[in-house]
């Protein structure tokens, strides 16, 4: 057993503690009127660790440590250039929201940078400890932050539900994975993977990995295990809406495909059918919950639920065919990042507008292109890119989808190619909703908000880089086929 | 000029695109600049497609080569490639597609719908243009999708931002809607439904090349092997059914075209113009690059069906037209039967039958979008489209009377004027189709067609007389009626020029076409042809 440790391979880590620590220090000493210090550390903090990253992609070796409990591959560059993006986009879209708010600016941060420390952990994690450690360090502090407009009974409520819900899940994951280890003796994944396949299949394997997916998909609120998301995300503050629905959902599914993917390849036959479902059933639930909505965020809400729903399909699709999972797998990863753009660009659409229009109903924001037009061209482009309308990123993301569920060929998956091609025009419907209101109806009244003055630069900064990132993925996919090249490591054994 | 080889397409294509971003940056008020911008591009895209027509190489050659072609990788992952070039066929849809533009934006100089914004409007128009233009020279399937996409978001805006906003009433619902609304939407996810399908076909195709080497996109290594014989049984039937889904729903053959007179309706003048003249091609447009060539057995197939819709389409067109109030709306039915021929012309599987397909798409273009250029102008001064309100046009307003009169007998197929040959040509080719195709089923339809000829003749004239003939109703006593202005001129008299042009010589399309389609059908439907040159291709 070897403990040597390779400090510029968890360089973005150390980098996440040092600020987290920093945030904490400024939090004590600085005074109230100059707590907005603590955003900028943050931010800071965010972008630099991308720096090591950056040098260990250059790098391009595979570095194993803590007796392979903790690897660091081009997979795990990836995901962590996405997680750290990612959050560097909701720091940005934070930092004035959380300031007119005026309250617990250092405690916010903290707690968001120990979050985003659990979703780099999970993306190295190569058992299943590591694995739970890093999961629950990315739940754990959202379950304060999902509650943090204190004077408003929704934000209570969200922070109740998903927390109860979460610790619900929690306890069954954990319970799978000691099942699991009870019967194998194994916690890493490869050793997992050589003892279930050796394995006769028995009911408590059965139902361990049944639990795993139960509790994987409260993570990524998967029907029917969604319950939780839409009033969690309607009552917490928008950004951390952003981030439950972009990062953390992230998180649950880099870790739930992980376990599936490297620890119980052998008992595909169990977990294929339950993917096939959960995919098939948070579509198109999904999709018809979010067709109702009257409020633009919970609309979002739902429109995630059905785009987990898109993300699982060409994994479940490829297991229940018995075909190549690796394909498959670096789909879901490509529609996981191009995901994680748009809909952040999204909710940060979401809030620029909201200034002007201080209601978050749909009808509400009829017209806004009239007062605010870069707000509603913005608004049409993520929309429509979540749509999947070409030349925005979002066609791509849906093309690699039908390609992966094609490749794989069968009954079973033809059914869910067709589930999810209904399913893609259904989603339109209700995209196009939003665009329509913005510019196609009148104004049913005056606009309560300011709209003369631009919003603040950090989320104009977070806006640019989101929409930048949308459109030029969109023309130039080969940008995103890098990841699916990265993600081939992980299946030829990283 | 070597740089205008590889650099060409690129420049018509993308141009339009880079004069939408430069009107981003200017401001709003600016609209001088604006519009000078978006002539400006527009107009340098058309020059440079006159500079192609220049350049092309006329001598004829084989199916499946393309001239000014480049080709440079574009997604790796999947073998999509940045693949454009043209060829007899797409050249002059090319030409109409940016020629049709520059008339638009100089129609539009003065003539905008509420609620204005120049700026939003051209940038759409732009955008819209470097779609159309695409879909024309790619020849990677991936590539087709998206510029066939592309088109759908400017033309959602248009319709549903500067469209026609009167309550109507929609089925289903108890409230009433604005007609733009309604016919923004079905227009969208109609257009949606269909490319979904086409999607789907293109990836079966991409798949099922992977048995015969590495899988592609390749329209042109597609066409290789399809006309080789490649693509056969089951398989060929259910991708060809994708891929006519998607085609049909643009072009539109009935029945799917419910959304063509609403769109048209409530659609913008310029709209309108671009929707009928260019849009509506696309689709009739990728029945000959794709599914044709890449499928030829399964067209046979399916010949028969095609031409008993463009039959229904054309009849069904002609009557339609006979029950409108709306003189926007009786255009818009009779692009249903136009394209009813083209369509025709195509399910013959024959080179004449293509070619009048191809010089009926042209023809349909300026003939069309001038009438819908003249109904917009018109109801722009009546304030209504009701013919029952409207006549004595011709003395109100003797110029646009005139040219209406002209471009109604164009469009019912007066001979020397360009619609006649399409139509001519598309029942010539269907008394004698493709060996192996029913003869009984075409020479059905071409009598259909006949008549549907006499129908067509019916309503316009009809059209003429309630609308132009006769005396003006008392409604308009004491209005002074501004003619034709100088914008409106200079908008339609290049479109009345080349109706006259193509239809006394003919020769002008047809220089281009010709050789071309006649080595498409010889390609694709002779098995003798097809073999000497399949193995002619490989060698090479």
């Amino acid at each position: 057993m070897s403990w040597e440790v390779d400090y510029l391979a968890i360089a973005p880590e150390l980098i996440i503690i040092g600020s987290l620590f920093l945030v904490l220090g400024l939090d004590l000493t600085l005074p109230r009127l100059k707590k907005y210090w603590t955003a900028t550390a943050a931010v800071a903090g965010s972008a630099l660790a991308l720096i090591p990253l950056a040098f260990l992609a250059v790098e391009g070796e595979t570095i194993s440590m803590f007796d392979g409990s903790y690897v660091v591959d081009e997979f795990a560059l990836v995901l962590k250039g996405l997680f750290l993006v990612t959050a560097y986009i909701v720091f940005l879209m934070s930092v004035n929201y959380i300031e007119s708010e005026r309250y617990y600016q250092g405690e916010y941060y903290l707690l968001l940078l120990a979050s985003v420390l659990g979703s780099l952990v999970l993306a190295s994690a190569r058992d299943l400890i590591v694995l739970f450690i890093g999961i629950e360090l990315v739940t754990g502090p959202l379950y304060l932050l999902a509650g943090w407009r204190k004077g408003d009974v929704k934000s209570n409520e969200a922070s109740l539900k998903y927390f109860i819900l979460g610790v619900l899940s929690t306890a069954i994951l954990l319970y799978g994975m000691s099942v699991l280890y009870g019967l194998t003796g194994e916690i890493t994944f490869s050793g997992l993977a050589e003892a279930t396949a050796a394995m006769p299949n028995s009911p408590a394997l059965t139902m361990a990995v049944l639990f795993l997916i139960v509790g994987f998909g409260f993570k990524i609120s998967a029907v029917p295990f969604h319950f939780w998301a839409p009033d969690t995300y309607e009552g917490a503050p928008t950004p951390i809406t952003a981030y439950l629905s972009v990062n953390s959902k992230a998180a649950g599914f880099v870790a739930m495909l992980l376990v599936m993917y490297l620890a119980l390849p052998g008992v595909s036959d169990v977990w294929a059918p339950a993917l096939w479902a959960l995919a098939a059933l948070s579509m198109t639930i999904g999709n018809l919950s979010a067709l109702r909505q009257t409020n633009i965020v919970r609309l979002l809400a739902y429109s995630s639920i059905a785009q987990a729903g898109f993300m699982l399909v060409p994994f479940a699709a490829a297991a229940v065919a018995g075909a190549d999972l690796e394909e498959a797998f670096s789909a879901t990863v490509i529609y996981l990042v191009i995901y994680a753009v748009m809909n952040l660009g999204a909710f940060g659409v979401v809030i620029a507008g909201a200034r002007t229009t201080k209601s978050g109903e749909i009808s509400d924001w009829a017209g806004l292109s009239n007062v605010d037009s870069r707000a509603a061209v913005l608004v049409a482009v993520f929309f429509f890119s979540l749509a999947g309308i070409p030349p925005l990123a979002g066609w791509f993301a849906k093309f690699v989808m039908f390609r992966s569920v094609m490749i794989a060929g069968g009954a079973a998956t033809v059914v869910l190619a067709v589930v999810a091609a209904v399913n893609a025009v259904i989603a339109l419907y209700y995209y196009a909703k939003v665009v329509k209101s913005v510019w196609l109806d009148d104004a049913t009244r005056e606009f309560p908000g300011e709209f003369d003055e631009p919003p603040a630069g950090s989320l104009r900064l977070a806006l640019a880089i989101s929409v930048g990132l949308t459109v030029v993925v969109g023309f130039f996919p080969a940008l995103a086929t890098f990841v699916a090249d990265a993600s081939r490591v992980i299946a030829a054994g990283g | 000029m070597e740089w205008f080889e590889t650099w060409g397409l690129t420049i018509i294509v993308f141009l339009p695109l880079v004069g939408a971003l430069i009107l981003g940056v200017i401001p709003k008020d600016n609209e001088d600049a604006l519009k000078t911008t978006g002539l400006v591009a527009t107009l340098l895209a058309f020059l440079a497609s006159l500079v192609l027509i220049a350049q092309f190489d006329y001598s004829g050659g084989v199916y499946n080569t393309y001239q000014f072609e480049v080709e440079e990788s574009w997604i790796g992952a999947i073998n999509a490639n940045y693949h454009v070039g043209v060829d007899g066929i797409s050249l002059p849809l090319l030409v109409l597609s940016t020629f049709v533009v520059v008339l638009a934006v100089i129609y539009s100089w003065n003539h905008w719908d509420e609620p204005k914004n120049p700026k939003a409007f051209l940038i759409l128009m732009l955008i819209l243009a470097t779609g159309m233009n695409g879909t024309f020279v790619a020849l990677d399937l991936v590539l087709f999708f998206i510029f066939f996409e592309v088109v759908l978001l400017p033309m959602y805006f248009m319709i549903g931002i500067w469209g026609d906003k009167s309550p109507r009433k929609v089925p289903g619902f108890s409230k009433l809607f604005e007609t733009r609304l309604y016919a923004a939407i079905k227009f969208f996810l109609f257009t949606l439904f269909g490319s979904a399908f086409m999607l789907l076909g293109f990836l079966a195709l991409y798949f099922e090349s992977g048995n015969f080497g590495e899988r592609t996109f390749d329209i042109v290594e597609l066409t290789r092997l399809g006309s080789g014989g490649a693509f056969t049984g089951t398989f060929a039937f259910l991708v060809f059914g994708a891929m006519f889904l998607g085609f049909a729903v643009k072009v539109p053959m009935w029945p799917f075209h419910t959304w063509l007179p609403d769109a048209h309706t409530a659609a913008p003048t310029v709209g309108s113009v671009l929707l009928a003249a260019i849009l509506l091609k696309l689709g009739s447009y990728g029945f000959i690059r794709i599914s044709l060539p890449i499928l030829p057995q399964e067209a046979v197939n399916w010949a028969p069906a095609i031409a008993i819709l463009a039959v229904i389409g054309i009849i069904y067109g002609s009557l339609a037209c006979l029950a409108q109030t709306d003189m926007k709306r009786l255009i818009a039915f009779s692009s249903v039967g136009h394209m009813g021929f083209v369509m025709l012309g195509i399910a013959t599987m024959t080179d004449v039958g293509i070619n009048a397909a191809i010089i009926g798409m042209v023809a349909h273009g300026l003939i069309t979008g001038l009438l819908f250029f003249l109904a917009g102008s018109m109801s722009h001064r009546y304030h209504t489209r009701e013919m029952s309100r409207l006549g004595g046009n011709i003395k109100l307003m003797p110029v646009m009377g005139g040219i209406l009169a002209f471009t109604a007998m164009a469009s019912l197929g007066l001979p020397g004027l360009a619609g006649f040959w399409g139509e001519f040509m598309a029942l010539v080719s269907a008394y004698n189709p493709l060996e192996g195709l029913s003869l009984g089923v075409f020479r059905t339809s071409m009598v259909l067609g006949a008549v549907g000829t006499v129908l067509t003749a019916g309503y316009m004239l009809w059209m003429l007389q309630r609308v132009n003939l006769g005396e003006p109703p008392n409604e308009w006593e004491g209005h002074t009626f501004h003619d034709v202005d100088r914008y409106e001129a200079a908008a339609w008299v290049p479109l009345i020029v080349l109706i006259v042009a193509i239809g006394f010589f003919p020769k002008v399309i047809f220089t281009s076409t010709t050789d071309t389609v006649t080595s498409l059908v010889d390609m694709a439907f002779d098995p003798e042809v097809t073999a000497a040159l399949g193995s002619l291709m490989k060698g090479g």
